[in-house]
């Protein structure tokens, strides 16, 4: 239908440059200027897929779980500890642990005027807790996979919220390549099953097709399921026009979220009821270990009010659904189990992007599926550079804009896997009491990182590849052993235990080096092809790369 | 001519779809999302709709301008689907 569409397009004007060129440039452009960016969205939210389980990985000192904790035991555990060492918190709320997590995390907006909330301003405090005795976990201070997993929307060493606009440009110009990469490429599936191997920007092309076809109805939904993440961010302009009353607001969010608002407190103290009893409540209508997350609202006031939300499991939406308690009593005022059409729209692309409903299986395809996303928009990166070095008048000294975008390819693909291994080994490596070591373990990784473009740069390009790429390599391949020394769960121990957090991430490295291994072999071996004779032109939908007003 | 303004001559065009394209076509997709508003459904649900919606109108826009013959009608495609998005967006002001 497309091919048709674009036949007929040419057929009209003969003069001008087809749909398929100037999608052509669209695609090239808009996947080179935000390539960069894209890349490590890519790869860290693929990680991301296992982020609890690289966060427990990163706490070796809690306890493998053999079987999973009575959710209303430990609810209750938290909530006791959180009514005594967070008084007068007029909100806390904390995610139960389930067959990912051995902890619990939890977090709670500081009492008015109390320390820490500067100015009048709402301050928020936030830690893990142990299920087993309450406390809070005497693990390594590390921010586990949640690096990541929040790298991956809103960058480091900014404020969020420019992170979270400079991801939505970037998501915004990847929707733009999908759909121009789409029509730019008539031959869509017939090329999919073309691959010709060994033969340069061919082979680039082909695996870029392959890549991209394949995975294609996942990388337009992540795409634009990411976008939906933070839609009210990106399009607040109807929210603003429609939603203007507290009422109104109040409608709005409990279509969005399962986070209820505190009210005005009364100032007269009533300690909270039962709320293993709650959580019980919800445990019948939704199962033993299907409930997510509780949250308090003036906890210990008599206006307390406590919601109790559904699990992630058995459903794909992020859509509100919980139970409403009286705080004090603990009788259930409220079952909120359904939203409207749009929300609950929005509900299953916000679950479909971040796949929290997953079992096992699907847990692997998603992360399977989002590492070929990655390797998509690498070869889109990498091809760029292929395509051109052919047409370079001296292949010796290329223009400055192809020495940027060649050594900038090789910090953030291959020096993100070495900088990402970095920030394991730091995890490892860096002393259990030093100050601020959570921050030092990032900042290890933006120094590798940065010393990757440092060495890209200054490294002839060829060489800078097949560097980086066995640095990583090696790195991978010896964080195991690395894990061996340092802790007391080596691969051994945990094979002994069934842990498979520890056996799963330990066999991961070993196959990802593995993979850069391959690459760096074949980026040793490879001869690029400069152009000897005039190659027969064919037909090459890259080639259009005709710039306007040419 | 200097070469320099006969070179600014010549990425006009291709500036001018790049602006049309980033701000030409958030402005569409945001009039597009207030334009949900008139849709008859309850306050919330037609937000939502709007903004679920803005970033396919937003991708559409964006190919329109690359795709369309030159930059004059790229811009003046982006007026004319804002026509009737604005006279939506009107209605409920």
């Amino acid at each position: 239908m497309k091919t048709d569409n674009v036949m007929r397009d040419k057929a009209q004007r003969p003069a001008g440059r087809g749909i398929r060129q100037s999608m052509s440039g669209l695609h090239i452009w808009a996947g080179l200027l935000m390539g960069w960016i894209l890349y490590a969205m890519f790869l860290t939210g693929t990680v991301s897929y296992f982020k609890d389980e690289l966060s427990q990985w990163m706490r070796p000192e809690l306890a493998h779980q053999a079987e999973l904790p009575d959710p209303a035991l430990v609810a209750q555990r938290i909530a006791d500890e959180l009514v005594a060492s967070v008084p007068g918190s007029p909100q806390w709320s904390m995610r139960l642990p389930d067959a990912r997590t051995n902890s619990v995390y939890a977090f709670w907006r500081t009492a008015p005027g109390g320390s820490g909330a500067e100015g009048g301003r709402r301050a928020f405090g936030e830690a893990s807790f142990d299920p087993a005795t309450g406390g809070k976990v005497t693990a390594r201070d590390t921010l586990g996979g949640d690096f990541f997993y929040r790298f991956h929307f809103q960058f480091h060493y900014m404020p969020a919220l420019w992170g979270r606009w400079i991801a939505g440009a970037a998501a915004m110009f990847m929707l733009v390549a999908i759909v121009s990469g789409v029509i730019t490429h008539k031959k869509i599936f017939v090329d999919f099953f073309t691959f010709r191997g060994g033969k340069g920007q061919r082979s680039w092309l082909d695996a870029h097709n392959a890549l991209s076809v394949f995975g294609l109805p996942f990388h337009f939904m992540i795409t634009y399921t990411g976008l939906v993440t933070l839609m009210a961010l990106y399009m607040p302009w109807g929210e603003q026009m429609a939603i203007r009353t507290q009422a109104e607001r109040q409608q709005m969010t409990a279509e969005l979220n399962a986070f209820i608002q505190p009210g005005k407190p009364s100032g007269q103290a009533v300690p909270l009821a039962s709320v293993a009893e709650m959580v019980r409540h919800a445990q019948e209508r939704w199962g033993h270990d299907n409930v997510g997350r509780v949250t308090a609202t003036n906890p210990g006031d008599s206006t307390a009010r406590v919601a109790v939300a559904r699990g992630e499991s058995g459903r794909v939406s992020m859509s509100p659904q919980y139970m409403l308690f009286e705080g004090t009593t603990g009788r259930l005022l409220e079952t909120h189990e359904s939203v409207g059409a749009a929300a609950e729209t929005r509900g299953v692309l916000y679950a479909l992007h971040l796949g929290r409903f997953s079992d096992g299986v699907t847990r692997w395809l998603y992360f399977l599926v989002s590492l070929m996303g990655t390797a998509m928009v690498g070869t889109g990166l990498v091809m760029w550079t292929v395509k051109r070095r052919q047409k370079l008048a001296d292949p010796e000294r290329p223009h400055i804009g192809f020495r940027i975008v060649e050594r900038l390819n090789i910090a953030s693909i291959a020096g993100l896997s070495v900088a990402m291994t970095a920030y394991l080994w730091g995890n490892r490596l860096l002393p259990a009491g030093m100050a601020e070591r959570a921050a030092w373990e990032i900042h290890l990784f933006f120094a590798v990182w940065a010393l990757t473009l440092v060495h890209a740069v200054l490294r002839p390009a060829k060489a800078a590849w097949i560097e980086q790429l066995w640095a990583a390599a090696a790195l991978l391949a010896l964080l195991p052993v690395l894990n061996a020394v340092t802790t007391d769960r080596p691969l051994w121990h945990s094979l002994g235990q069934g842990d498979w957090v520890f056996i799963g991430t330990d066999l991961m490295c070993w196959a990802l080096a593995a993979l850069h291994v391959v690459l760096a072999l074949r980026t040793a071996r490879h001869r690029p092809k400069l152009r000897a004779a005039p190659a027969k032109e064919r037909g090459g939908v890259i080639g259009g790369a005709v710039e306007e007003g040419r | 001519m200097t070469p320099l303004i006969d070179r600014a001559r010549r990425s006009a065009p291709v500036a001018s779809r790049i602006v049309a394209a980033l701000f030409g076509g958030y402005a569409l997709a945001a009039l597009g999302s207030v334009a949900a508003l008139a849709l008859p459904m309850s306050k919330p649900q037609a937000v939502l709709t709007g903004m679920l919606a803005s970033f396919a109108i937003y991708a559409g826009a964006v190919v329109w301008v690359f795709a369309a013959r030159n930059a004059l009608r790229a811009w003046a495609g982006l007026l004319a689907a804002a026509v009737p998005l604005a006279a939506a967006a009107w209605s409920v002001w």
